[in-house]
């Protein structure tokens, strides 16, 4: 049995708490690696955040509400470590595209991986707190309301931070502004993909296309 | 190049699909990671941890 009492006092001396905490924890070490990797852009370094952030959630489990988001929690902890962090080291590192293009490891097809990069870049391009939103939104699922109190802002402003950085970032991919990088496939190519990734995704298409 | 009765444009098509795919993509991107298997350092860390839960000892 380790079900936790709803009304667990934060107490360090009941290990049967702690050994829940630490389940819990671990179930949500994958979503802290992908906030972690999407954040930050890079893929070195990304999982010595997601631990950092364990750590220091350790650390402070007796300040965590048990019955709240603790995943919402675990993210904010996360942010404030990456936002501190970047400010002493990351900025010194030059970008390169190279090495985002690797970011993320796909299971998908090589066309869809090649979006995928170009998205994860294209994110990179953009200021932090549309950045954030986006991802915390558009990626992770979070309703407006959790992803304010974790970037500690109005709802409001996370709602037309999102829809700024929707907006970017397909300003971005629609070759408005540059990308750093050379490969790109000329604007042709990119919309007729589209379509016919929408050829593929709307039902009543089927199987026959009349071109 | 007829279209028998379509009322988007190809343009507007074309910005519809471009929002849908980034939101996708936006999607896959993060749930990427999130089904990669997570490595044993994170396990071994929640393992040790407890043997230095002193939050004066910051790592240097």
């Amino acid at each position: 049995m380790m079900g936790r009492s709803a009304m667990d006092k934060p107490s360090h001396s009941t290990s049967n708490s702690d050994d829940a905490f630490k389940t819990e924890l671990l179930s949500l070490v994958p979503y802290l690696r992908a906030f972690a990797r999407s954040l930050s852009g890079r893929h070195e370094g990304a999982d010595d955040l997601a631990q950092e952030t364990l750590v220091k959630a350790w650390q402070s489990r007796s300040s965590y509400l048990p019955g709240t988001n603790l995943k919402a929690w675990l993210f904010t902890i996360l942010r404030n470590q990456f936002y501190s962090e970047r400010r002493r080291a990351w900025r010194q590192e030059p970008w390169d595209s190279e090495k985002a293009a690797n970011l993320h490891s796909y299971s998908e097809s090589q066309t869809a991986a090649a979006e995928l990069s170009d998205i994860a870049r294209a994110l990179q391009a953009l200021p932090n707190e549309q950045r954030e939103a986006l991802i915390l939104v558009g990626a992770g699922g979070f309703a407006y309301e959790e992803a304010a109190k974790i970037i500690n802002c109005a709802v409001g402003t996370v709602k037309s931070r999102v829809a700024r950085g929707r907006r970017a970032l397909m300003a971005i991919l629609d070759g408005d502004e540059q990308l750093p990088m050379s490969d790109r496939p000329p604007e042709g190519e990119a919309a007729r993909e589209i379509l016919s990734q929408l050829d593929r995704l709307t039902p009543n298409h089927g199987g026959d296309k009349r071109r | 190049m007829s279209k028998d009765k379509a009322p988007m444009t190809d343009k507007a098509r074309y910005a519809r699909l471009r929002r849908e795919a980034i939101g996708q993509g936006l999607r896959r991107m993060y749930d990427g990671v999130v089904h990669e298997p997570v490595p044993d350092e994170f396990m071994d860390l929640l393992k040790k941890i407890d043997e230095s839960t002193d939050p004066e000892r910051s790592p240097s």
